[in-house]
């Protein structure tokens, strides 16, 4: 399959990356190469199977509904890149 | 014999019996690798007065009678992306800058409930993507075999760190054989448990389906025991298990009478190395000599293998890294206009280039138009591969491979050819897209001195099984207690 910088482009921007020409440029032929390779399974017949995406038969996992402390925000705080000891800042998203 | 020759179990009775105090170990420990560590790279953190501090404590709880599990006092190092409190945890990534979790792994506080000593934080792939640790924001890790050559990934730091004698057991992930391909490389034994046994609360998500956390150690034992310290339900982890564990090393006998073990032969053609191959099969006639029954069989899916585990674990990874924003935790670029810049700036100069491949491939086999071609697809194609395992475990206790097609490449070999790298992954990842437990078991070395690793798989919660296996080959052979001689790197 085709891989042009124009989807390359386009999934930069579903995954927030903003990719410098030079490395945009040498991205798409890799993932040419690996998207191509991976065409591979079309010789596999799947119409019948069922996508499995746990190998355990997995379930919902509930618990009992108890109070528990939460993280002091400070503790969570202390990792912001800039926090102002209340909340997260950045830049103004609304006018 | 220097303390750092015994395994972690004979260190662990050797405090027992009180010949050696977990101070002296830890120090002897902290020695090694303030002597290697600049060779070789294999921590990014070393916590010296932290470790000592921690084995005073844990000397007290022994001598108190308090702690008396076979790994108490038993220095290790843990992987650079499972959370440690107050820690810094970094994934080998620039855009973690210098996270310190406000809170302990499962993995974490199982750990210091078996009385381990936390020496510091290992080397890997950044987000544990790569097979060479070469992707490290912290610079390459070095072969402790050959430091021109790459100790393998992602767990790459902690195969090196247990090869070159720097801790007596290192904690690792494996997501598609991050743990069994250094392990093979670096000549150490590494297990990755069946899915859902370890808690991955705390473990820094990668692919969330295929991670498992698993330890590297010198011997199947040492691996037993400290699977038996970290096994277990979780509620906080919604995909572990719960099952019985805890009882792998009583259960270690060496005994294989009546074991059947499949050399699936697709697992041994084009590719393959052929001292690899000729090793591998060695090793098969050793577990025969121990009362195992052995014969050839077929798993024919190995061509699908690669291409499925890239396709689930780059989708997942897209999702799982989405939350790396500049924003909550971690490092912000500068220089941006407003909120979608920041994100963009941030993510762009804070991965590398491994990383943003893969986010990017994920995000391409999730997006409309391509997710029933490539995403359900391999979910189809995993469904296949699962019941190719599930046929073969219908005849076989166990299956025998090899880990890698080669043993370690030269540093730098691998980066310049993405798919390259990839296909070097044949043999572990199908492992993980079934869930299995599998181990790597040092079984020679081949004509450059560098060591070959062979690889039992067992069925799901199989690990009995894998590791008395194991267990009996190393009672046969002296290839686990193989030390390395370093040397410049030219063979």
């Amino acid at each position: 399959m085709k891989i042009t910088e124009e989807m390359v482009d386009y999934v930069s921007i579903l995954s927030r990356l903003k990719l410098p020409q030079e490395e945009k440029t040498r991205m798409t032929g890799e993932l040419e190469q690996i998207i191509g390779y991976m065409d591979i399974l079309n010789q596999l017949d799947t119409s019948k199977i069922e996508p499995m995406s746990h190998t355990f038969p997995v379930k919902n996992v509930l618990r009992e509904d108890e109070v528990v402390p939460s993280f002091p925000r400070e503790a969570l705080l202390q990792n912001a890149p800039v926090p102002d000891g209340e909340a997260y800042l950045v830049p103004k998203t609304v006018e | 014999m220097s303390l750092l020759d015994l395994t972690a179990l004979e260190l662990g009775r050797a405090i027992k019996r009180g010949e050696v105090s977990v101070p002296e170990a830890t120090q002897a420990a902290l020695e090694a690798i303030q002597a290697k560590n600049a060779e070789n790279n294999a921590f990014i953190t070393v916590l010296n007065d932290r470790a000592m501090e921690q084995a005073a404590e844990i000397q007290k709880k022994i001598s108190a009678g308090e702690l008396t599990g076979p790994l108490a006092g038993v220095p290790l190092a843990i992987k650079d992306n499972i959370c440690t409190k107050g820690v810094k945890t970094s994934c080998a990534s620039k855009i973690l800058g210098d996270f310190q979790p406000p809170y302990d792994a499962t993995l974490t506080e199982k750990i210091n409930a078996a009385g381990g000593v936390v020496l510091g934080k290992l080397n890997m792939d950044e987000f544990a993507m790569g097979s060479t640790s070469e992707t490290s924001f912290y610079g390459p890790t070095k072969n402790p075999w050959d430091l021109g050559r790459v100790p393998g990934g992602s767990s790459g730091g902690a195969a090196a760190a247990v090869a070159a004698r720097e801790c007596w057991y290192a904690i690792g992930s494996d997501t598609g054989g991050s743990i069994r391909q250094p392990a093979s490389y670096c000549g150490v034994t590494g297990i990755k448990p069946t899915y859902g046994t370890v808690s991955r609360y705390g473990l820094i998500a990668y692919a969330s389906s295929l991670d498992q956390i698993g330890p590297l150690a010198r011997t199947a034992e040492d691996c037993a025991a400290v699977l038996d310290a970290i096994q277990g339900k979780d509620p906080r982890d919604g995909t572990s298990l719960d099952v019985p564990c805890g009882h792998l090393l009583e259960g270690l006998t060496g005994d294989l009478t009546g074991m059947k073990i499949g050399i699936p032969t697709d697992c041994f053609g084009d590719g393959l190395d052929s001292q690899v191959s000729e090793k591998v099969l060695a090793a098969a006639q050793v577990l025969k000599a121990r009362g195992a029954q052995v014969e050839q069989c077929s798993l024919p899916i190995m061509e699908y293998v690669v291409p499925t585990y890239y396709i689930i674990a780059a989708a997942e990874a897209s999702s799982n890294l989405s939350r790396f924003d500049g924003v909550k935790y971690g490092w912000r670029a500068e220089g941006y206009e407003d909120l979608t810049d920041l994100y963009n700036k941030t993510r762009t100069e804070g991965f590398g280039a491994e990383v943003k491949r893969r986010i990017l491939l994920g995000t391409f086999v999730l997006s409309t138009g391509y997710y029933d071609a490539y995403y359900k697809k391999a979910l189809q194609v995993k469904a296949v591969i699962k019941q190719a395992f599930d046929a073969a475990f219908q005849k076989y206790d166990l299956l025998l491979m090899p880990v890698a097609p080669t043993t370690a490449p030269r540093l730098g070999e691998s980066l310049s050819n993405p798919l390259q790298m990839y296909l070097s992954d044949i043999y572990t990842v199908s492992v993980n897209l079934a869930g299995l437990p599998g181990i790597s078991i040092p079984c020679g070395l081949d004509s450059k001195g560098m060591p070959v690793g062979a690889q039992l798989i067992g069925p799901a919660l199989g690990e009995q099984k894998v590791l008395n296996a194991a267990r009996a080959f190393q009672l046969d052979t002296d290839y686990h207690k193989l030390v390395p001689t370093i040397k410049g790197g030219d063979r």
